[in-house]
């Protein structure tokens, strides 16, 4: 790891000034960017700890929608009454993001922020059509998350909050790399009303909704509407753990999975 | 006696209070006065001549007080690392042995191989130092892949290796074989790979060189598994430093797994750099600088076949086995493929004749060496699974077709086609036992349910036996080794009549301070909480060979065995003194010194202090002092064996293979410590599955780099992959050890593979499947379930 200057603010416009600086970069939870400053692959002259920012904390209700805040932890979602009630869905994927550690370190706002490929929340995000309200603007998730490791994030710009629009029904159906443990092929379905929104992480270089799969679950939303459904693997990952065919078997399982379990079989 | 604690009794263990609560002192934890920190440039191309190395801006760095490459050690005229155990080709050739630099010069051999070695006041110095170390490449053409290394096209990787052929290796009577191949009534051909597998013990190697001018004295701290061999092969060999002035110390290792029995390149470095400026310098390895510098371990291309009789009895065996040996020979690269693998071919069978042919080959990847098991688990693969596949193309029942062939108790002690002659065994006993505790009977029943539920449901069996307690030194030497492999102990009784041990075995998990202080308890009568072992100084300790090949209880637990005996006789002599009485009359029985035939008696801690107050001594004839050491060579190797079988569920949506029951009845002779054994035997299975199951060394062919070369890629076991491990001892008395112990660390390893593998192969034998290559990885069984469920819808 090489040296820098941390810094550890209280607010969040303390923060923004830190990071308005040459050569900066926040920390959330650090599960992705702690590893690659030890090994040396990432190095910044300031590291701005987001840690103690309260208003970027806590999960509430605002209406129709849930709003959780940027630093809040996988396992403070997931144990959360709050989303347990209203999307219980998330509460699930939360629940199984990466290891206890993890969970316990991990914040919702740090994942996105990286979008890595298998991230699990991504897909919630995108399935849900939750908007990311950052420290300048708000945009709708399938915006925010614009490619591998790549989001709509400017420089300096740090996530504030997500606000996630309650459905009716959602589940999340994963399949964790045997290794990492991170998606291999994650896949969220949500509904509400008559429309269904599909969204798959890991399967492809980022987060993207599954649109076949939508129109299927549009007409029928059951397990059984998928069995015939194909989804086109051409973008899709291939690496030691999962050939290309197999991505998209898994796409299908996971999108089964995770009907069953937003209709509360799973 | 009342505070004994002897052979049978599973007390905590000793060593657990530090490790427990975080006290272990591990190299990484050591720090010497002004000690600098070094750290290795490492070469990211498989294979390349090194054209130039331009140090002068990691030189002029902060901090940055060397940087040493490999041109610096050859001008020291620094060797070549050594190999400990050589081998002799089909020819009567000694096998090629090229020269291993611990610092690479002139060329490059595998994505990993140290080009430079950067010293600095602080790690981060050191690493940024080391990322301005500017090394030109002229990349060569390289080759991982065993078989392709010997095609005619390939890149030649040592000039001294035409062909990469390090030798062509073979033993057994190939005529037999071929005669009896010939007549047979049916022959079952197999092909499988057994994967290359990176150990990752949990504490990365480090190591830190000393060197005090005004004594002329080098220390070396290392993560080592046998630190007085560390001392002979880098004193003698590689760095010409005299034994007595080089101190190798291994503290607290945390595992080893055979990964830490080497003689590594980075001990010789650190401890030749704090030479070079007189002082203390200090390497610790990143987890990714271990999956590239560690050995790795497996990495076998094997054809395979059985020739049957009508009834199914083995008449002969056939093997050919490629070993991939890596960029360079490791310490004891070539023995593991060649004199640790065929002479275990016989299994716990009669076959009459076996030829095995090894190809051990040079490729462009980390040297190959022994990892738990060593050569033993890759042999019981290709064993039960040619034993799985013939019952299945003979139509006999699997556990009938072991039965049929197997050595029956009374045949012991037996004599193999493959050197080796086991003493003693029981395989009947344990399969028979096995099948009950497995409820084998039960089987058919959780298949249907299985099948209900829309899985596939498979048991599988292995009955093996390997060769443990390395080594008997005359059969070790006619095999290649350059050492003796006898181990040694020193019994230290003090004053108070309490016991230091000092053994020549290192313990880095297996529990040795309590099994070890259970024996001299049981022996000496002396309060197990009375007794410490000394392992893993060489200032302190008497050459020993170290712990490898389970040989720590069956040759070192020996070895003490023998030296608590001297310790006995001299407390006879000094109680005969003392009794006025002949020596052949004086006893010693719990815990005490006595007069047969008397009440005349007097404890053991009362002899001791007496041994070291010897005011009336006839010094001519008893010397003072009760310390006692012996030296003990065993006469064959042990063979533990067993039989486990498990049954696998799979998920053809997904293609996950859930290891499901498992149960094992192993013959690991007199059993010490049942607790340890049995965690020995659970760490071992476990660390078999994750070979069946989940881990890979993989390089990619096309760039020569390790693509699984984090944990992030490379899948080791957890704890929720494994059930309940029913474990149960079936044992038979070693006859040639004196505890009669055989040893437990691999049987784990050694077993469960094969296992696992022939629940798969039998979970998926409905649809034709005959074999499935390790490890069993979902995306890989969904392809073969795939692709033969397209192949059957075609039909």
């Amino acid at each position: 790891m090489k040296s820098f200057e941390y810094k550890k603010p209280d607010m969040v416009e303390e923060a923004l000034s830190a990071l308005a600086g040459e050569d900066c970069l926040p920390l959330a939870g650090g599960m992705t960017l702690l590893p690659s400053m030890k090994q040396r692959l990432i190095s910044c002259e300031t590291l701005v700890d987001l840690g103690a920012i309260d208003a970027l904390k806590g999960i509430r209700r605002d209406g129709d929608s849930l709003v959780i805040g940027a630093m809040t932890r996988h396992a403070e979602v997931a144990a959360s009454p709050l989303v347990q009630d209203t999307i219980p869905g998330l509460a699930g994927l939360a629940a199984h993001i990466g290891d206890q550690q993890v969970r316990h370190r991990g914040t919702i706002g740090g994942s996105i922020s990286n979008n890595d490929p298998a991230a699990d929340y991504p897909a919630a995000l995108v399935a849900l059509g939750a908007e990311v309200q950052t420290s300048t603007r708000a945009l709708p998730a399938e915006e925010f998350f614009v490619g591998m490791f790549e989001t709509a994030l400017e420089p300096g710009e740090i996530v504030l909050s997500v606000r996630f629009p309650i459905p009716e029904l959602a589940g999340y159906g994963k399949f964790p790399s045997p290794a990492s443990r991170y998606a291999l092929a994650g896949v969220f379905v949500a509904r509400t009303g008559a429309e269904v929104r599909v969204a798959v992480t890991g399967a492809a270089a980022s987060v993207f909704r599954a649109t076949v799969i939508e129109e299927a679950l549009s007409r029928d939303f059951s397990a059984g509407a998928l069995e015939r459904v194909s989804i086109d693997g051409t973008d899709f990952l291939s690496d030691i753990h999962a050939d290309q065919d197999y991505r998209v078997n898994l796409v299908n399982v996971m999108a089964r999975k995770a009907v069953e379990t937003a209709l509360g079989f799973g | 006696m009342t505070n004994t604690i002897g052979v049978g009794a599973s007390p905590k263990r000793k060593e657990d209070l530090r490790f427990l609560t975080g006290k272990g002192r591990y190299v990484a934890d050591i720090k010497r006065p002004n000690m600098l920190m070094g750290a290795f440039v490492r070469s990211p191309h498989p294979h390349a001549e090194i054209v130039s190395i331009d140090i002068s801006a990691a030189l002029a760095a902060p901090g940055v007080r060397a940087v040493f490459t490999g041109e610096d050690m050859k001008a020291d005229e620094v060797g070549s690392l050594p190999v400990g155990w050589a081998i002799t080709d089909r020819h009567g050739e000694p096998c090629k042995e090229p020269p291993h630099p611990p610092i690479a010069h002139g060329k490059v051999r595998y994505v990993g191989d140290a080009v430079a070695f950067v010293i600095a006041e602080t790690q981060e110095q050191a690493e940024a130092g080391a990322e301005l170390v500017e090394v030109d490449y002229n990349v060569l053409p390289h080759v991982t892949g065993v078989v392709e290394a010997l095609q005619s096209d390939a890149p030649q990787i040592h000039e001294e290796a035409p062909g990469n052929l390090c030798a062509d290796w073979e033993l057994g009577d190939a005529a037999a074989v071929n005669a009896a191949f010939d007549t047979a009534e049916h022959v079952t051909s197999i092909e499988l790979v057994n994967q290359r597998l990176i150990g990752n013990p949990m504490e990365p190697r480090a190591a830190i060189g000393e060197y005090e001018p005004e004594r002329g004295q080098h220390t070396l701290w290392t993560t080592s598994q046998f630190p007085h061999v560390v001392r002979l092969l880098m004193g003698e060999f590689v760095l010409g430093i005299p034994q007595h002035k080089l101190r190798v110390v291994a503290p607290d290792v945390g595992g080893g797994f055979g990964v830490k029995q080497f003689h590594y390149a980075e001990e010789a470095v650190v401890t030749w750099a704090a030479s070079k400026l007189g002082g203390a310098v200090k390497w610790v390895a990143q987890r990714s600088e271990g999956f590239i510098s560690d050995a790795h371990g497996r990495d076998h291309v094997t054809q395979a076949e059985i020739a049957c009789d009508a009834e199914g009895h083995f008449l002969a065996m056939r093997v050919k086995t490629y070993a991939n040996m890596g960029g360079y020979l490791s310490t004891f690269g070539p023995n593991i493929p060649t004199n640790l693998y065929a002479p275990l071919l016989s299994g716990v069978y009669r076959i009459p004749a076996i030829h095995c042919e090894v190809m051990t080959v040079f490729t462009n990847t980390v040297p190959v060496d022994a990892y738990r098991g060593a050569g033993r688990p890759e042999a019981t693969f290709v064993v039960e699974r040619l034993v799985d596949t013939a019952a299945l193309e003979m139509g006999i029942d699997k556990l009938e077709i072991r039965r049929r062939n197997m050595i029956p108790t009374e045949a012991y002690p037996y004599q193999t086609p493959v050197i080796v002659e086991y003493d003693s065994g029981d395989p009947m006993g344990c399969l028979d036992r096995c099948e009950v505790l497995a409820d084998v009977a039960g089987f058919a029943g959780r298949k249907a349910a299985s099948e209900a539920a829309g899985k596939y449901r498979g048991m599988g069996i292995s009955t093996y036996v390997e060769a443990c307690g390395l080594a008997p030194s005359r059969l070790a030497g006619q095999l290649g080794a350059r050492s003796g492999l006898y181990e040694s102990a020193t019994v230290r009784v003090h004053p108070s009549g309490a016991v230091t041990v000092l053994i020549g075995t290192h313990n880095h998990g297996q529990g040795h301070e309590t099994t070890f202080a259970q024996i001299v308890s049981e022996r000496l009568g002396v309060p197990f909480e009375d007794i410490d072992i000394v392992f893993g100084d060489t200032d302190k300790v008497q050459h020993g060979l170290g712990t490898y090949g389970s040989r720590s209880l069956v040759v070192g637990g020996a070895a003490l065995n023998k030296a608590a005996d001297k310790v006995i006789l001299k407390g006879r002599k000094i109680a005969a003194h003392q009794f006025e009485a002949a020596l052949e009359d004086v006893v010693f029985e719990n815990g005490a010194f006595a007069v047969a035939g008397t009440d005349r008696k007097t404890p053991f801690a009362d002899i001791a202090g007496s041994a070291y107050v010897p005011f009336d001594f006839p010094l001519e004839t008893l010397e003072p002092g009760l310390e006692e050491q012996a030296y003990y060579d065993p006469v064959n190797f042990t063979y533990p064996g067993g039989a486990h079988i498990c049954e696998v569920e799979i998920d053809p949506d997904t293609g996950v293979v859930t290891l499901d029951r498992y149960t094992a009845v192993d013959d690991v002779g007199t059993i010490i410590n049942p607790m340890i054994v049995e965690g020995q035997l659970q760490g071992g299975i476990v660390q078999g599955v994750g070979q069946a199951l989940f881990e890979h060394g993989v390089y990619d062919d096309m760039s020569g780099q390790l693509l699984s070369g984090s944990f992030m890629d490379y899948c080791m076991p957890r704890a929720d992959n494994i059930p309940h491990l029913v474990i149960e001892p079936h044992s038979t008395t070693c006859t040639h050890t004196p505890l009669g112990v055989k040893g437990c660390g691999e049987c784990g390893t050694i077993g469960s593979p094969v296992a696992v593998i022939n629940a798969v192969v039998d979970a998926l034998r409905p649809l034709g499947v005959r074999h499935v290559d390790m490890p069993a990885s979902p995306n890989r069984i969904w392809n073969i379930i795939r692709k033969t469920r397209v192949r059957i819808a075609a039909e």
